[in-house]
This record gives C-alpha cells, sequence and structure tokens, in this order.
C-alpha cells in the first residue's frame, strides 16, 4: 500500500512558496467576528490566506466538502474581496481546530445545518479585504504615491495615476512587511463582484472526474490494518460469547478484539457502540473473517421495538397530544364554532442516510499527537470524542478531513472514527475502519419515525380559522438523555412551531411522548421532512374540503406579513436555527412568493390530460424559502413518472448560482427516495433492511430528469440562506398532492412505493 | 497465480482467487479510484471494464479476470480527457463525487457499446448506478454530449 502523509500540510508548502509569501491570518474572538487581521511572512498554520512569491494564492478552507459545494463557494467569496484570479488560487483544507479555523466563531466547524455560507459570507470577505488592502499598501509603498492612488484588480495592483501595475506575486514581500491600519476595511461594491452571483464549476470536479480525489478509505498508513466490525443488531444489546475461531483461519484475518460495550449509566451519544473487531491485513479479508464469527448477543430493553406496535403507540401519542409547542388564540372554542371539521393523520417512518460512501476513518492512536483521517462532517468532534475514547485530551488528538462521499448529517456523528481509535490502540498500529453497506443501514442514527394528527375548522366561507397539529416522535435528545420522552426546541423548530399559517387566527401545536429505542439522528432537512408533509398534504385537504383552489387557500393561509412572531403564540423560544430573529425573521411574504413564481413557472392551472397531476408544496427551513412543483403521470398500472419538476427557492444573499441550482436539483432526487421508497423497519429491535436491494433508492431510472430550479431575486438583498436542506422538504408534498391532483387518492403514510395502490 | 493486465500492466497475484477485483485494485495495487458502495453489486460505485465492457469490481472475482484487461478510472484516459470526463465537467456532473468514478466507467462501456443511445437507452444504461446527491438528470445530459464526441 502506498504511504500517505500528511499531504494537506505539504501541499500547503509547496504551494505557498515558504518564507516569502504573505500570510493573511486572523485572531478570533470568541463569538465572533475578526479582530485583527494581520500580514505575515511565515506560514503559520492559522492563515485563512497566504500569496506565495509566484502569486499564486492559497485559500484555506475549513469547511467540510460532501457534495453541498463548501470548497467551492466559500473560497469564491474570499477571491472575490481579493481581486483574485480564480486559476490562480488553490485550497488548503483545514485540519480540526476551532480556535484557529472558525472563522465566523458560530459552529466549531461542524459542516452541518445549512450553515456554511450563511455563517462565513462576512468573515470571507473581511479576510479577502485585508489581503487585498495589505498589497494595495505595499504596491503604494513601492511606488511612493497615497494609497488613494493605488487599485487592485484580477490579481494585480494599479497606480491610477500612470497605469503601471504589479502582478500579486511581485508585492508580496513588501506587503508580508506591512501592518494593517485598524478599523473596518472598504469592501468592494456589490457592483463590483467578480464570483459571488456567477456560476463557478466545483474545483474538485478534475480529480474527481479522473479518481484522484482522496475519500475516507483512501487514505493509507505505513503498517495500517483493516478492521470491520460485528455490532449488536439491536441498540444497545451486548456480546453474551463469542467463538472467533473460524474467523481467524481466514487467511489475512491476523486478530478479533472485542470493544466493550458502553456501561449502562453512559449516554451513547457519537460514542463506539461495542461489538466484535476482525483486523486484518485486507478489507476482503476482514469482511470474510466477519461472516464466520460466531456470537451470542443479550439484546436487552430495545428488544420489545417492533415497528408495527411502536408505529401504533406513536399514532395514539400523536393523538393524545400534550406538551404545548404553541398556541395562538383559542383552537378549542374556534372549532366548535366552525362551520366544518377536517381532520387527518399522517404517518413517516424512519430512514437511514446512506451516503454512497459508507462511513471510514483511518487512526493512529500510537503517534503524538493521535492522528485521524475520516470523512467527517465534524472535525472537533470527533477530536473530543476519539479523545475521550483513548482517555486524552481533545488537544492530543489531530484530525486531518478527506472528501466526504455523501454526508447528510451521518457523518457528523463520528462514533465510527472512535471504532478506529480503540482498535488503533489495541492493535499497536494504525487501523482502518470500513463500514459496510449493511452496517450503514442497520446500525446508523435513524431519522425519526413519526405521526402527526392534524384538525382544522373552515368557516362557512371555507375560510380556515383553526389549526391544529399535533405530533409525536422519539427524540434526537435521546442520544444524551436516554429518558427523553418529548421532542425539544430545536426538533419544535424544525417545521413545526414555524408553522407558516400566520393568517389563521387560532393555532394549537402539541406533542406527545415516545419512547426511544434506536440511535435517532439529523438526516438532511431533519424533522422538516415530515411537518412539511403533514402541514402541506393537509393543506390540500382543507381546499378540497371547502371546494376551493389549493394554491390559492396556501397563500390565503400564508398570507403577506413581512414579519411572524412566534412570541405573541406563546413560544418562549424559538431555535430558529441557532441565528437571531432579527436578522433571519420569518418572512409569510417570501413564501407566498415563492409559491406564486413557482405555480407560474409550472403552469399551474392548466387543463391537464387524465392521469396528470400538478401538485405544490411550501416551506421555509434554514430560513430559505421554497415551494416545489411537482408534475406526475400515473400510468392504468399504478405506477407513475414525474416529467417535470419545478422549484422557486428564496435563499436571500446567494454566493454561487450553479451550485444552488446543484443542491436544489439533488434535493428533488433525496425527496424522491424519500417519497418512494423511505421506510426503515424493526422486528425485536433489530433493523430489517440491509443493503440497496430492500432498502432502494432512487435511480436514474425513477428520478425526474427535468428539475428547473428558480431561483428568486426578491430578497437577495437580505442575509444569506441555507441551501443544502431547504430543497428537500417541500419535494414529497408536492408529488402526494400531484398523485391526489392525478387521482383523487390521498396517501397519508410514507413510503408510497413504486406503485399507487387505487 | 493469476495474471491479468490493468490499465494495460501486466500483473500477478498470489491471494485469494475469490477476493474481488474492487478490493484487489484497492488494497493490494492501491488504486484507490474506483469505490467500495454496497459490496453487491447493486450501486455500480466499483464499476470498471473487463476486456472493454462495464463489471462491478465488488462482485467479480480477480480469478474471474484472469489473463483479462482489467481498466480503472485511472486509466481510462492518460489525461483525463475521455470524451465521457471531459462532459462530465461541462456539465458540471459532480456533487459529492463518490459515486462519478463508476458512472463515467459506466457510461464510457455503454457508449463503447453504442455510440449513438437513445434516451431510453442511456436511461436503462446507467440505472444500475447511483447517486444519492441526485446528480441525474446532470449525467443523463452529460452522457449525451459524451455520444457526439465518441
Amino acid at each position: 500500500m502506498a504511504a500517505i502523509l500528511n499531504i494537506s500540510r505539504r501541499d500547503f508548502i509547496k504551494t505557498s512558496g515558504a518564507a516569502s509569501a504573505l500570510v493573511i491570518g486572523a485572531n478570533f474572538v470568541p463569538g465572533g467576528l475578526v479582530s485583527e487581521a494581520q500580514a505575515q511572512a511565515v506560514a503559520q498554520p492559522n492563515l485563512f490566506v497566504s500569496i506565495a512569491g509566484d502569486g499564486v494564492v492559497t485559500i484555506t478552507c475549513s469547511r467540510a466538502e460532501m457534495g453541498q459545494g463548501a470548497r467551492t463557494g466559500i473560497p469564491m467569496i474570499l477571491a472575490d474581496e481579493l481581486e483574485a484570479d480564480w486559476d490562480r488560487c488553490t485550497l488548503w483544507q483545514a485540519p480540526g481546530d476551532e480556535t484557529k479555523y472558525d472563522p465566523a466563531g458560530k459552529d466549531g466547524q461542524n459542516t452541518d445545518g445549512s450553515r456554511s455560507t450563511r455563517h462565513h459570507l462576512d468573515v470571507m470577505r473581511q479576510l479577502g479585504a485585508a489581503a487585498r488592502k495589505t498589497l494595495e499598501m505595499a504596491a503604494a509603498r513601492k511606488w511612493g504615491v497615497s494609497s488613494g492612488d493605488v487599485y487592485a484588480k484580477h490579481h494585480r495592483v494599479y497606480n491610477s495615476r500612470t497605469g503601471k501595475s504589479f502582478d500579486y506575486g511581485e508585492l508580496v514581500d513588501v506587503a508580508s512587511q506591512i501592518k494593517l491600519p485598524a478599523g473596518e476595511l472598504p469592501l468592494k461594491d456589490k457592483s463590483q463582484w467578480k464570483y459571488i452571483g456567477k456560476d463557478m464549476p466545483g474545483v474538485d470536479n478534475f480529480d474527481i472526474s479522473t479518481g484522484g480525489a482522496n475519500f475516507g478509505a483512501d487514505i493509507s498508513l505505513p503498517g495500517m490494518k483493516i478492521a470491520v466490525i460485528a455490532r449488536s443488531p439491536v441498540y444497545r444489546g451486548k456480546v453474551k460469547s463469542f467463538d472467533a475461531s473460524e474467523a481467524l483461519k481466514v487467511v489475512g484475518v491476523e486478530q478479533v478484539i472485542q470493544i466493550p460495550h458502553l456501561p449502562d449509566d453512559k449516554a451513547q451519544e457519537f460514542r463506539a457502540m461495542g461489538g466484535i473487531a476482525v483486523i486484518g491485513t485486507n478489507t476482503w479479508s476482514v469482511m470474510e473473517g466477519r461472516k464466520k464469527l460466531k456470537i451470542k448477543w443479550d439484546s436487552g430493553p430495545n428488544r420489545v421495538h417492533s415497528s408495527r406496535s411502536y408505529n401504533n403507540k406513536l399514532r395514539k401519542s400523536a393523538k393524545k397530544g400534550g406538551v404545548e409547542v404553541r398556541n395562538r388564540g383559542n383552537f378549542e372554542r374556534a372549532i366548535k364554532g366552525a362551520s366544518k371539521v377536517v381532520e387527518a393523520d399522517y404517518f413517516v417512518p424512519y430512514f437511514i442516510h446512506t451516503p454512497m460512501e459508507p462511513p471510514a476513518a483511518i487512526v493512529d492512536a500510537n503517534s503524538t499527537p493521535v492522528r485521524v483521517w475520516a470523512c467527517t462532517q465534524s472535525p472537533n468532534e470527533t477530536r473530543q470524542y476519539v479523545g475521550e475514547a483513548l482517555g486524552l485530551k481533545k488537544t492530543d488528538v489531530e484530525c486531518w478531513q478527506t472528501l466526504l462521499g455523501g454526508g447528510f448529517g451521518r457523518k457528523s456523528k463520528p462514533d465510527y472514527v472512535c471504532e478506529a481509535a480503540i482498535l488503533s490502540k489495541k492493535v499497536g498500529a494504525p487501523v482502518r475502519v470500513q463500514w459496510s453497506r449493511e452496517d450503514d443501514i442497520q446500525q446508523g442514527y435513524y431519522h425519526t419515525a413519526s405521526a402527526h394528527t392534524m384538525k382544522a375548522g373552515l368557516d362557512s366561507n371555507g375560510k380556515v380559522v383553526a389549526w391544529k397539529h399535533s405530533g409525536a416522535w422519539p427524540s434526537i435528545l435521546a442520544l444524551w438523555n436516554p429518558a427523553q420522552k418529548t421532542g425539544f426546541g430545536i426538533e419544535y423548530g424544525l417545521g413545526m412551531v414555524d408553522a407558516p399559517y400566520d393568517s389563521v387566527p387560532n393555532i394549537r401545536i402539541e406533542n406527545g411522548e415516545a419512547d426511544v429505542h434506536i440511535r435517532v439522528g439529523w438526516y438532511r432537512s431533519v424533522n422538516n421532512i415530515q411537518h412539511s408533509y403533514a402541514q402541506n398534504c393537509f393543506a390540500y385537504e382543507l381546499a378540497a374540503a371547502a371546494g376551493r383552489d389549493p394554491l390559492e387557500m396556501l397563500l390565503e393561509m400564508i398570507g403577506e406579513s413581512d414579519n411572524m412572531d412566534l412570541a405573541k403564540d406563546g413560544v418562549k423560544e424559538y431555535w430558529n436555527y441557532g441565528d437571531p430573529v432579527e436578522e433571519w425573521p420569518i418572512m409569510p411574504n417570501r413564501l407566498s412568493n415563492v409559491l406564486r413564481t413557482v405555480a407560474q413557472k409550472a403552469g399551474y392551472g392548466k387543463k391537464l390530460p387524465k392521469g396528470h397531476g400538478l401538485g405544490l408544496a411550501v416551506h421555509r427551513s434554514f430560513h430559505s424559502y421554497v415551494a416545489t412543483a411537482v408534475h406526475v403521470v400515473v400510468h392504468d398500472d399504478g405506477t407513475f413518472t414525474i416529467p417535470q419538476v419545478d422549484t422557486a427557492i428564496d435563499c436571500g444573499r446567494y454566493v454561487n448560482p450553479e451550485g444552488v441550482l446543484k443542491q436544489v436539483e439533488g434535493a428533488a432526487i433525496y425527496g424522491n427516495t424519500i417519497a418512494r421508497y423511505g421506510q426503515i423497519t424493526t422486528n425485536r429491535g433489530a433493523v430489517q433492511q440491509s443493503n440497496f436491494h430492500d432498502y432502494p433508492v432512487s435511480r436514474i431510472s425513477n428520478s425526474p430528469l427535468n428539475v428547473r430550479v428558480h431561483i428568486v431575486e426578491d430578497f437577495v438583498h437580505l442575509r444569506p440562506c441555507g441551501v443544502g436542506e431547504p430543497g428537500v422538504p417541500p419535494y414529497t408534498p408536492a408529488l402526494i398532492n400531484a398523485i391526489y391532483e392525478a387521482t383523487g387518492k390521498r396517501i397519508r403514510q410514507l413510503p408510497i412505493g413504486d406503485k399507487i395502490k387505487v | 497465480m493469476i495474471s491479468l493486465r490493468v490499465n494495460g500492466v501486466s500483473r500477478q497475484f498470489n491471494g485469494d482467487p475469490k477476493m474481488p477485483l474492487l478490493w484487489y485494485l484497492r488494497d493490494e495495487l492501491g488504486m484507490t479510484g474506483s469505490k467500495f458502495g454496497c459490496g453487491s453489486g447493486l450501486c455500480g460505485a466499483c464499476t470498471v471494464h473487463l476486456n472493454g465492457s462495464a463489471v462491478r469490481g465488488c462482485i467479480t472475482s480477480v480469478e474471474m479476470a484472469a489473463n483479462a484487461d482489467v481498466t480503472t478510472i485511472e486509466g481510462l484516459d492518460a489525461k483525463g480527457n475521455h470524451p465521457v470526463q471531459r462532459a462530465w465537467r461541462a456539465h458540471n456532473v459532480p456533487q459529492c463525487g463518490y459515486c462519478q468514478a463508476g458512472q463515467i466507467m459506466q457510461a464510457a462501456s455503454l457508449l463503447n457499446q453504442n455510440p449513438d443511445p437513445s434516451d431510453k437507452e442511456i436511461v436503462d444504461g446507467m440505472a444500475g448506478n447511483i447517486c444519492r446527491c441526485g446528480t441525474y438528470q446532470r449525467i443523463f445530459a452529460a452522457v449525451r454530449t459524451a455520444a457526439t464526441e465518441v
């Protein structure tokens, strides 16, 4: 095997030209902004941009790339403000160290929650401006003119009096001696932006198309062993006994080692699950060896977890309700006075992420510091949990991120890295842990299953006067508190408490209890998926009950307010994706705007042939406003095809339109998997699906191939919003509403399957 | 002892003849462009060419490749400029990129056998390759573009 060293670091030194580089670093204060930007002549690692004598600009990337485009979009911001030539910029992927590489000071380098652009637009602009200003000052000094007489443009600084210019590389020596003035740095006017707002292809496209890109399992170290692990089929089950004699006979298998299970009083969080590890020289051998293990498991209390009975409990709990999440007006009184009452129940099963790359991690636990290479969204939580697993401090662990072959939330949980750390320590060599697809599907952190009871009242004009949503699901919080019975603020904030029907005078939202018997974790778009589904499909049911057009009904319910204040409805602590509501308010007018846009783009209202249907749905998540129109054709045999999808997205200020398009196109396909196939079930605690034959996902043959994305610019002057996740939630309800329009059939339980049972 | 050629280079393998090509390439030769996705021939991330035709490396043993020519993504074109690779970049297809080596190898094989595929033939030909980021419509467009050049 090829030995791979600390490539990123070596690349940096190479590209920055060592001692003669201009390096713009930054000192950060807790909670935020750059306190001071300074030019230095040394290759310190706490840099964000460096410029070498040959003019090559190296930009630090401190966000994980999992296909969402962070390695392209975030550096574009800095390069723009620096007036750099994009073709002369390279990237350096920073390791995990939030004291150095979290310039916004907001998320500890955890790439999750569709946050990269909205948390880094300002700070990357400032860093780029600092570098540009330094170069301008250097040129002014060289010419002996005032800094007002020079300006930077496309990798050169010009003298506005003489027209003479220097390439950035020619200014490095002088620039590295310049101390930046204190105070606010002047930023470019939007009209001068050269990259922000313009299409940019992915920076890793060439490596990806030639097989040269490195993912989690592509790193090898000298003397490295490979491990796969047999884990309990039931959550928190334990090994009673095991016999490894047959496994050890497989050529290439060297050792079989038990990873201890967690003590009963220790919460799961992101810790290793325990199990029997088969360790050897190559992946095939250890996988074959694992098949030959004989293990007796003690399933423990979670053996009661069978979907058939558990799902019914969830349904009952949703009906019963409990915790008051939001209360506007007086729902009970309004429903008594209503001329028509409509009720419907919805159910969404567990899903699992299935990124194309199953989890993999390499740890050398015997070096100082401990070294980790992993496809992780969260390098600093990785350091924390690996440190804990080894009895060390977080600062004793170094974590280098590879590219992620999809993340979707799975890879922000570093349990698989902890496994590699524990094994590396025991074996005395670097270890790569490889998860199989079966491991990924059966041992994951599941998107929660949920039941929803919806009830609403219409007045004599068919107007919605009362709306109630009561839901129940096992909570993510149980990872930290196993006794957790209800949801919590973050889960409520994912599209439930913020149901956008601001014109409805009486709203009640409740949450019922649920036991937790499995690892529940976040998944692309998280609980927005089920809330958007229940809300949008129920709104369609109300329109039908009122004999009204669903578009008109939705627009009326949402209204045109520019600020829906949940505090007025008794919501004490609205999460708002961790951001201040003053900067990112809930704006129903933006929802109505994208809904009208998508209806117009999709030709809503046109008469369609028999079997065709056009369905709409609209949802705000991660501060973005997204409306989707799905055009479905349901064939006589119940199969269906999707000739066109239109999605309108208002994500405020965006950076790379091409990146937005790709995320929203992909979100339709991700949604198509959820709608058609998303279902994990359990029997006596064990997950029943195992690979893509029984947990199918959307393929090119059953995916919409005409997804048209419309970026709505009306609010582009406002703060940037999320893009990676918000495209997912409206897809499923739009498809199901389209199927209703085509067939009259309501689908109140996911998944749909490949055939609609009419 | 099994003899085979990988990207034109003769190789001998002494290990378990049942070892899948995928693991032989990745673990024994250090060629990591071919990816592990499912281990069961269900996703196509490991697609390589055996005597010019696409096979799933995770369920094709080294034994089955005896005396054959294996081409991987690393060997599809010396400079990475096969028409399919160029089309992939022109259409900005990749998101995470993990499945794309397999997609490209599948598309190259498809066009090798059928240089002028219909829309349905493209969809049928690519239906064995999963992409969880959902790049299918760009894959479809890129195959169409590449077909004009092969």
